[in-house]
């Protein structure tokens, strides 16, 4: 069963430049909540922000990660 | 069995050029299997969207090939004119920007200004009703 921890460094190892905050949303160890800020994703419609962190699960998701939930966001600027 | 016959891809793409909206959901609109599913349905209904649905629950070759054939993983998916618009969490979001009323071409109830008595006779010139 994947911890928050590991979807945080797995996505922060995958998406270049990103931080994220990931907590489990039931406690139950299958139902994530993600928030992950990158520069990557300028430019980038929702759609694409959201399967660029999907594919760092591919078909893990739907299966020991039953429900990822995202928000993507570029880093304001300073 | 030959492996450019995929029936079941088929009928979803079908499905999806055929619609001009359509939402693929766990359970049906009425009886939302799924939170997430029921959100977005309620998304929608609180536009009154015209919207096709289909419940992939019945058969999981249907997520499978439909997953495979937009790149997302996760349930429901919201199509319109042939794109996916979203998942639960970004149908959220568009609602409450209102962007999802712009993106599905619906006039917006609050923010759509009201015409103004000088356009003349009943504004009839503009129909955004889906049918």
């Amino acid at each position: 069963m994947p911890t928050t921890d590991e979807i945080k460094r797995r996505i922060e190892a995958a998406v270049p430049q990103s931080s994220a905050e990931v907590e489990d949303w039931t406690g139950g160890g299958d139902h994530f909540r993600a928030t992950v800020v990158s520069p990557t994703f300028d430019g980038l419609s929702r759609i694409q922000q959201h399967q660029l962190v999907y594919a760092v699960f591919g078909a893990e998701i739907g299966g020991p990660i039953h429900a990822l939930s995202l928000t993507t966001r570029v880093p304001e600027q300073a | 069995m030959s492996s450019d016959t995929n029936p079941i891809r088929d009928a979803i793409a079908e499905a999806i050029r055929d619609n001009k909206t359509i939402l693929f959901m766990k359970g049906t609109p009425e009886q939302p299997a799924c939170g997430f599913s029921a959100r977005t349905v309620a998304a929608l209904q609180a536009l009154d969207a015209p919207f096709a649905a289909v419940d992939i629950l019945p058969d999981p070759r249907i997520r499978q090939e439909l997953s495979a054939l937009s790149n997302w993983p996760t349930i429901p998916q919201l199509f319109h004119e042939g794109e996916l618009v979203g998942g639960a969490d970004i149908v959220a979001e568009m609602s409450g920007s209102g962007e999802l009323a712009d993106t599905l071409g619906l006039a917006q109830a609050e923010s759509a200004p009201a015409p103004e008595a000088d356009a003349g006779p009943a504004p009839l010139g503009i129909e955004n009703r889906l049918t």
